[in-house]
């Protein structure tokens, strides 16, 4: 771009300043991880790796880590499947209420978590009588899940244009087949993309999982919220966090490298 | 291909023969999820917010009435906190805003592809660290001798300790990168020869900034804002964290639906950040950034 | 009661259900039982006479912290025990509210739940859970006998559970930066006294704290006519909600978690107001210069009894468990894990050092101070009957205003 090398400069410079202030924090939880004082309080008092040896050994924390992938991983599939078959839906076809119906899949995440939280448990428990569980929770994180893959999938379908089916269709091949050899392979980069932030959403996501998780169903962010109760255990909890931190380098550096071929950055939405 | 010509009657052929049966095969298990599921649910919560709790018996009244409505308009109480969560909903996005253009113009238009993707992640990364965890970082930061203490203290300006600026800044943290994500998306699709084109025919940076980037630009911070003024509108946990002692809606909302067990009140009250959104989200659409969630 | 594992204790206080079965307890009159303290009828069970062969596996419904198996902290342990003396292999399950913990019991699945001031009531009178026989607890004899037979844990003389624990909300303040050393809570109430300390004074954030605020109008406003913390009247409420409103100036923040209060009280962003045993002794250990007591005007506080479940299949394992968690060495390691008094005397014989004297263990004139949380209903807890009081849902109103 046109840019003065003096803006070019200014703006790397506010680029790096900024990242700094959002990894400023991030840096004192890893600290903290260290920090011998079990408050989470500024400067630290001395050095350990007492927490980290103990959130090696809580089961709790690994049963909870384990919970909540199983959850993303339940949610992330049900919004793959649901919000690719909207956004097919949508992008190829022209018909009434056509608006409402992509209002409809934003709703969930541009209403308030606690709304769709107690909107949720209130259906669950006093409609239809069942008991919050583990499927409730993925029920629900699907609900506002749905929307991130919907969105790749809606801008990746307008990108390509739909000739290429049109094509495969001419050519004689079935609606499967088609959508197997033509529009999988097309959308599939844009689906990782919205399929991780699906994930990432629901891993992390705590308002509309406190209402709609059963007793016993203990995600991470509610099992960090439970520990932040319990005298002793903020360290473990920091621990927890940083090494989240750290892993989470994996699963975006893959997504990214897989969307290389096509340039498929993630949109928008988380 | 196995499938053979669309004509035989097997399944992907009577589907080929019949768009209007594949778009309904199509549109119904999401309209099912969201459309059935997903708004009953919702109906039934705000149908709830004409009843009454029975304060005996602890069961929902269904009488319908307008008590609690009538209540949140005439105890002044919620009407301070609607508006004190609107203006912390309106504050967060507009930092968030500000903060995200330069990295996103940096990362679109300037970064090269290698440093594009770091960036990328950079910027994704937080977002796997927990909400808590985050927030609990920034109660650190704000604290009597924290971090913004220290950077501040040398300035002669004093730390703003928790509250109302800590709420902001602390949510404007968190929701920072789904406003940097589609900021950068839109930036990333105006082709360079359009800018180099506005060059050409003699705008300065400054003009391109305005009349070019700024016009594309629009949907895409509307799409942004729809994340950081919903998340914000509905949360509670925060605010509990660095916010002193104030309170939000979420608040309000939380405390009524849980312990008190008066769900009425507490739906009553949900309509407000609702209409907000609903509202929000009418004006939205007019500028056609729906379509670039 | 315990303090809330969710957000806010709100949570954990609890339910309007009490007012169920306090409110129409008398209508059952072709039930024979017991009268509780807030009127209303038990129903007619019999207790277990004598016990059997255990049944291999008991169902334990637990606050969370109350029944550790290990899976916190390998050290945290007194479930493994249990499953090794007795071969009834348990099934813990925790929950995060009373209300939770009520609707978990009627499904019948569970035979133990550890139930809190709200919810014990409201179990007794729904008949989920049946009196116990203390004949068949043998370390029930061991139990505080300030903490028997009274109202949340009995009816007419029948216990219906072993007491667990109990503890008090203290006052605590920063001794480097409050001067004087204060007396009571006037500190905290008194605008003249609060008022040297605005935007640093905490307070529990919790419609229950309103209970704070009229026990303190007891002591120092007797025209009121407060007995009972958790029985006021419009007239008392609103008195508790004007001071609380007045307080409010001086409050920097109001806080829920230990990592909360403790890191506040660390920095000094909070410098005076209520508090709990464990977080002043976790401050103390990080050399905060803190100091915890319990006026001599008195304090609210919670206490927790195990119950046992009337549609249970394992009710010789129930028992085993009720005996094994106020074994003296389970009730120390469970009161030390949590941050309570232990009910049993014995268990401070194997607890740390000094843990009983810090937390006043078996100090009755302590426990006499202390006014148990209890949810307030309609129909007053203090007995009066010509007038209505206040129930929970409009605290929590009240709560919002006084925050504002």
């Amino acid at each position: 771009m046109t840019l003065s090398r003096n803006a070019r400069l200014l703006l790397a410079a506010v680029t790096g300043l900024v990242l700094l202030v959002i990894y400023l924090p991030l840096g004192l939880v890893l600290v903290n991880s260290f920090n011998t004082s079990t408050s989470f309080t500024w400067p630290p008092s001395g050095f350990t790796t007492k927490w980290w040896d103990a959130a090696w050994h809580s089961a709790g924390a690994r049963d909870a880590l384990a919970l909540s992938l199983e959850v993303a991983a339940f949610a992330t599939v049900i919004s793959l499947v649901l919000g690719t078959m909207a956004a097919l839906a949508l992008q190829r076809y022209r018909f009434f209420g056509r608006d409402a119906v992509s209002l409809l899949i934003i709703l969930p995440i541009a209403l308030p978590g606690i709304v769709t939280g107690i909107a949720l448990q209130n259906a669950f428990t006093k409609i239809l009588g069942i008991s919050l569980s583990f499927w409730t929770i993925v029920i629900a994180h699907a609900t506002f899940c749905i929307v991130t893959v919907f969105n790749n999938a809606v801008a990746r379908l307008r990108r390509v244009g739909g000739n290429l089916e049109e094509a495969s269709m001419d050519l004689g091949a079935g609606t499967f087949t088609t959508f197997r050899l033509v529009t999988f392979p097309m959308l599939r980069s844009a689906l990782l993309a919205g399929g991780l932030l699906s994930f990432a959403l629901s891993f992390d996501e705590i308002i509309v999982t406190t209402f709609t998780a059963g007793a016993g169903s203990q995600t991470l962010p509610l099992w960090i919220f439970e520990n932040m109760f319990r005298p002793n255990q903020a360290p473990v909890v920091n621990v927890v966090a940083a090494a989240l931190i750290v892993l989470s380098i994996v699963p975006i550096w893959l997504a990214q490298r897989l969307s290389v071929d096509d340039e498929g950055l993630p949109t928008a939405a988380p | 291909m196995e499938q053979g010509a669309a004509g035989r009657s097997t399944p992907g052929g009577t589907l080929h023969r019949h768009p209007r049966l594949r778009l309904g095969l199509l549109l119904g298990p999401p309209m099912l999820w969201l459309g059935v599921a997903y708004l009953t649910a919702l109906g039934a919560l705000f149908l709830t917010a004409f009843w009454t709790t029975n304060s005996f018996t602890g069961d929902i009244e269904k009488v319908w009435n307008l008590d609690n409505f009538r209540q949140l308009w005439e105890i002044g109480v919620y009407k301070t906190v609607a508006f004190r969560t609107l203006a912390i909903a309106v504050s967060v996005t507009v930092v968030d805003a500000v903060i995200a253009f330069p990295i996103a113009l940096f990362m679109a238009k300037i970064a090269s592809r290698r440093w594009q993707r770091i960036l990328v992640i950079a910027v994704l990364m937080p977002l796997w660290a927990s909400y808590l965890v985050k927030a609990y970082a920034w109660r650190a930061m704000f604290s009597a001798t924290g971090p913004v203490h220290w950077l501040l203290d040398p300035f002669g300006i004093s730390s703003p300790g928790y509250g109302l600026t800590a709420t902001v800044v602390t949510l404007a943290y968190l929701w920072l990168p789904y406003m940097i994500l589609p900021m950068y998306a839109g930036l990333e699709r105006v082709p360079n020869s359009l800018l180099e084109a506005s060059a050409d025919l003699g705008a300065r940076p400054g003009t391109t900034l305005r009349r070019v980037i700024l016009p594309i630009l629009t949907p895409a911070v509307f799409a942004g804002s729809i994340f950081t003024f919903s998340l914000t509108l509905g949360d509670y946990i925060t605010v509990k964290i660095v916010g002193g002692a104030n309170q939000m809606l979420g608040n309000v909302v939380y405390d009524n639906s849980g312990a008190a067990g008066n769900l009425p009140f507490a739906a009553a009250v949900a309509t407000i950040p609702v209409v907000i959104m609903l509202v929000y989200l009418a004006v939205v659409r007019r500028t056609g950034a729906l379509d670039e969630l | 009661m315990k303090r809330a594992r969710t957000l806010s204790a709100a949570a954990a206080i609890g339910l309007l259900a009490v007012v169920t079965l306090t409110g129409c307890g008398s209508d059952d009159g072709d039930k024979k039982g017991g009268t509780g303290s807030a009127g209303f009828t038990a129903p007619d069970l019999k207790p277990l006479d004598k016990l059997g062969k255990n049944e291999g596996s008991v169902n334990i419904l637990a606050w969370p912290g109350y029944a550790e198996d290990g899976s916190t902290d390998k050290t945290v342990d007194w479930v493994t025990p249990f499953e090794k003396t007795t071969g009834c292999q348990a099934n813990v399950k925790t929950f995060g509210t009373s209300d939770e913990a009520v609707q978990l019991m009627k499904s019948g699945q569970y035979d133990v739940v550890s139930a809190s001031g709200d919810a014990s009531l409201r179990l007794i009178a729904s008949g989920d859970v049946e009196p116990v026989n203390t004949d068949l607890v043998p370390n029930y004899a061991d139990v505080y006998p300030f903490l028997k037979d009274k109202p949340w844990n009995s009816v007419d003389g029948q216990m219906y559970g072993i007491p667990h624990g109990y503890g008090a909300n203290l006052l605590m303040w920063r001794t480097d930066k409050v001067n004087p050393a204060p007396a009571d809570w006037g500190v905290v109430f008194d605008p003249a006294q609060a008022g040297k300390y605005k935007g640093k004074v905490t307070a529990y954030d919790s419609p229950i704290y309103i209970a704070d605020a009229a026990l303190y109008l007891m002591n120092t406003k007797p025209d009121l006519g407060i007995k009972n913390p958790y029985a006021l009247d419009d007239k008392q409420l609103a008195a508790a909600v004007d001071l609380l409103k007045e307080q409010r100036a001086s409050i920097g923040e109001y806080w829920s978690d230990y990592a909360k209060e403790q890191s506040a009280f660390k920095t000094g962003d909070s410098v005076v107001g209520t508090t709990w045993q464990v977080i002043a002794s976790l401050a103390e250990g990080e050399k905060t210069p803190v100091k915890a007591i319990l006026p001599d005007t008195g304090s609210t506080g919670w206490s927790d009894t195990w119950m046992v479940a009337t549609k249970s299949k394992h009710k010789n394992c129930a028992y085993a468990w009720l005996n094994h968690i106020i074994s003296p060495e389970a009730n120390a390691a469970v009161a030390q894990w949590f941050g309570e008094s232990p009910a049993n005397g014995k268990a401070c014989a194997i607890a740390e050092k000094g843990f009983c004297e810090t937390y006043h263990a078996g100090d009755a004139s302590f426990a006499d101070k202390l006014h148990y949380w209890t949810t307030p209903i309609k129909q007053c807890l203090d007995g009066r009957t010509d007038v209505q009081c206040t129930d929970y849902a409009r605290w929590t109103q009240a709560w919002t205003e006084v925050k504002g």
